[in-house]
């Protein structure tokens, strides 16, 4: 048995499937394996597909995938112990075509999304796992998987196969991820009727929101929760940096517990039925974290790659990105007859020269002055927690005199030049 | 040697929801899956091919066009060919009609390659019925042999099957001639992990889709709803058990403390 494709693809996820999907759709003959029962049932994520990515893959793809909600409202909760301070934004515009982006249930999207390429002529086999590449005079020429008879071969191996990818660590791209390059998340989906979501989260039908929470919610630790509303169901998780998790020695299921019984957060859960429990890891390496992703005859995309923005919690949109440019450099691989490194480059420099590696970079001090400085998520957050509350309350205080209040509790234990300090330093790493 | 694998599609019984009102089962809640006894009959045939060193597998299911699904399944254990008989006059079929249908459709793929032994799961999970195999074997006129752990010899010289039978006191050999009809027990075999040039196999296969049309001299009246006469009196949900009582201790003390619940409670057990 040796068959060869032009491509195989490790993984059905989001980058996989926009890779094969463009290929095939380019008259290549793709091979996608998925390890998992069908695409999506080993996949997580918070649950946001941006429309923008998904669009340049599928046009329209609103009118036919099993999508969630149009998000119209993006909060953010500033969360202390027993109060909140939110912002967002909420617009209708959001709501209507084009849109902006989605909530999904990554089971039923991804493998919509997998059939598309399945249309246009992807062979795709599930519950099989690549174990290794088979390497060959230093040139990646198939692989194994863990079948009888499981060797399969291919001018270029794309690497789709998630964060922690063994197949990238085995040829020596990635090192051993450290604790403080992934965060480990749970969620839950709890099942809520339509009416209660519509009128708990102020929506109406076909509108969605999405809630970011800082603080409290990963008790002052460097991560962030989250709160989707799905048709009928409702995601909520919370995720911290490994790292900040053994330092606390916190469980990720005791987080979620702790989140879910939040005074702020209970209400808008009371009465759901938890229908799936689900922990993944994150990658939030950034930009110093990204690997080779070109070498001969493979390339590396999506999570396997660490494209991941935790700032903006943008994953999939440039995993299906990062796909789609992988699958255009071996599509013009394939017009030279040149799989080489060199020729799979194009792929690297178009990486580099899109908005990907350019937020990654513009972030790429965030996440390590976040870590080593706990100041940001376990004194600022409750301080203006404090500050809304003495500023709002109405005592008879006159308001110049609050504000008078409000700066001194703010320097009075950090002193004037460390908040100066701090917010410069968190101002530089995120401008 | 021709053997042919009757399959059906259905929900996966283990996460099923049952509708509260009408107490039937919430198809949309649960995924299809090939019926577990089922792969157990396409892994057997598999064996005895490989046994035998040549042969041909072919299933055969009734259902939606999604049903192609399970047929795909079976391709990748091991099956060379499949049929899917699907059309809307099978609809609301029971197992009477479920059996006529099947045999129809076994006399056409019999009709290019004469069959040497069909084999059928024991039951489908779904409705555990175990009824549409023996109506097959009688329609088919060949003898069933149903309950099958074990296939100990099967030879295709003179033609028979000697095969091991569970019964509810205890097994039985039979020895059978072919062709005949076999139901199995999921003890028959394990299921293998299936090489990856049947997965590459399955992925592209395209079953072979009949109608009723496609099946010749059919009695439509003998097909779907209207072939069907049984009645479904009643449905409900067993009620949960409530209560119960952990025992505590020292194994002795359980066993105490349960031959004193067991006295008290002696009336409730049939015993004298």
């Amino acid at each position: 048995m040796s068959e060869k494709f032009d491509v195989i693809v490790v993984g059905a996820g989001p980058a996989g499937t926009a890779c094969a999907y463009t290929c095939a759709k380019n008259g290549l003959k793709v091979l996608q394996i998925e390890r998992g029962e069908y695409p999506g049932s080993k996949n997580v994520m918070g649950g946001v597909l941006y429309r923008k990515q998904t669009e340049e893959i599928i046009p329209e793809f609103w009118k036919e995938a099993p999508l969630e909600r149009p998000i119209i409202e993006q909060r953010f909760w500033m969360m202390d112990k027993e109060s909140t301070v939110s912002f967002g934004y909420k617009g209708l515009e959001w709501g209507v075509e084009p849109y902006n982006n989605f909530t999904v249930l990554r089971a039923h999207f991804d493998q919509w999304f997998a059939k598309k390429g399945v249309e246009e002529g992807v062979l795709l086999i599930n519950e099989t796992v690549v174990t290794e590449c088979i390497v060959e005079d230093g040139k990646v020429i198939g692989v194994r998987t863990d079948r009888p008879d499981g060797e399969i071969f291919a001018d270029v191996v794309v690497l789709a196969d998630g964060v922690n990818s063994l197949l990238a660590k085995q040829l020596g791209f990635h090192n051993e991820l450290k604790p403080d390059q992934v965060a480990l998340t749970a969620m839950e989906v709890i099942n809520l009727p339509k009416d209660k979501i519509n009128d708990r989260f102020n929506l109406q039908e076909n509108q969605g929101c999405t809630i970011e929470i800082f603080g409290d919610s990963t008790k002052g630790n460097l991560g962030t929760a989250f709160i989707y509303t799905n048709k009928e169901s409702i995601n909520i998780g919370v995720g911290t940096t490994l790292s900040s998790m053994i330092k606390a020695k916190m469980k990720p299921y005791d987080l979620l517990d702790y989140l879910k019984t939040h005074p702020m957060v209970a209400p808008l859960l009371a009465g759901g039925e938890s229908a799936e429990y689900l922990a993944h890891l994150i990658p939030e390496g950034g930009f110093h974290a990204v690997p080779k992703v070109a070498g001969n005859g493979v390339v590396v995309i999506g999570d396997a790659a660490q494209l991941v923005n935790a700032i903006h919690r943008e994953g999939s949109n440039m995993a299906m990105a990062s796909g789609k440019m992988a699958a255009e450099a071996v599509i013009q691989a394939k017009e030279r007859n040149d799989y080489s490194e060199s020729s799979l480059n194009s792929y690297r420099e178009a990486l580099y020269a899109s908005f990907i590696m350019k937020d990654l970079e513009k972030y790429k001090d965030a996440a390590h002055l976040f870590e080593n400085s706990p100041q940001y998520f376990k004194e600022y957050v409750p301080m203006l927690n404090q500050a809304m509350s003495k500023f709002f309350t109405v005592d008879g205080t006159p308001k110049k005199e609050k504000q008078k209040q409000i700066i001194k509790g703010f320097t009075s234990e950090k002193g004037t030049f460390g908040v100066m300090k701090d917010l410069y330093r968190a101002w530089k790493a995120v401008k | 040697m021709h053997i042919v694998v009757c399959v059906k599609q259905v929900p996966d019984t283990k996460i099923i929801k049952i509708n509260p009102k009408t107490n039937t089962l919430d198809r949309r809640s649960a995924p299809a899956i090939l019926n577990p006894y089922d792969a157990h009959a396409v892994q057997e045939a598999v064996r005895l091919k490989s046994i035998l060193g040549t042969g041909k597998i072919s299933v055969l299911s009734m259902g939606p066009p999604q049903a192609t699904e399970v047929i795909k399944k079976c391709i990748e254990i091991g099956a060379d060919e499949g049929y899917l008989i699907s059309d809307r006059a099978f609809a609301g079929a029971d197992t009477l009609a479920t059996s006529y249908a099947l045999s129809k459709a076994l006399e056409k793929i019999a009709s290019v390659e004469p069959i040497d032994l069909v084999i059928c799961g024991k039951h489908a999970i779904d409705g555990d019925t175990g009824q549409v195999g023996p109506g097959i074997a009688r329609r088919l006129d060949i003898p069933p042999v149903t309950n099958v752990i074990e296939v100990s010899e099967i030879n295709s010289n003179d033609r028979t099957i000697l095969v091991k039978r569970k019964l509810s006191n205890g097994y039985e050999l039979v020895r059978v001639n072919m062709p005949c009809l076999l139901t199995v027990e999921k003890e028959i075999n394990k299921i293998e992990y299936s090489p990856l040039p049947n997965m590459l196999k399955a992925a592209r296969y395209k079953s072979n889709i009949w109608s009723v049309s496609d099946l010749g001299e059919v009695n439509i009246a003998q097909l779907g709803l209207k072939g069907s006469p049984t009645v479904v009196g009643k449905m409900f949900t067993p009620p949960k058990l409530e209560g119960g009582k952990v025992l505590e201790g020292t194994s002795d003390e359980q066993v105490s403390q349960l031959m004193d619940v067991l006295l008290e409670q002696k009336e409730l057990l049939n015993v004298k």
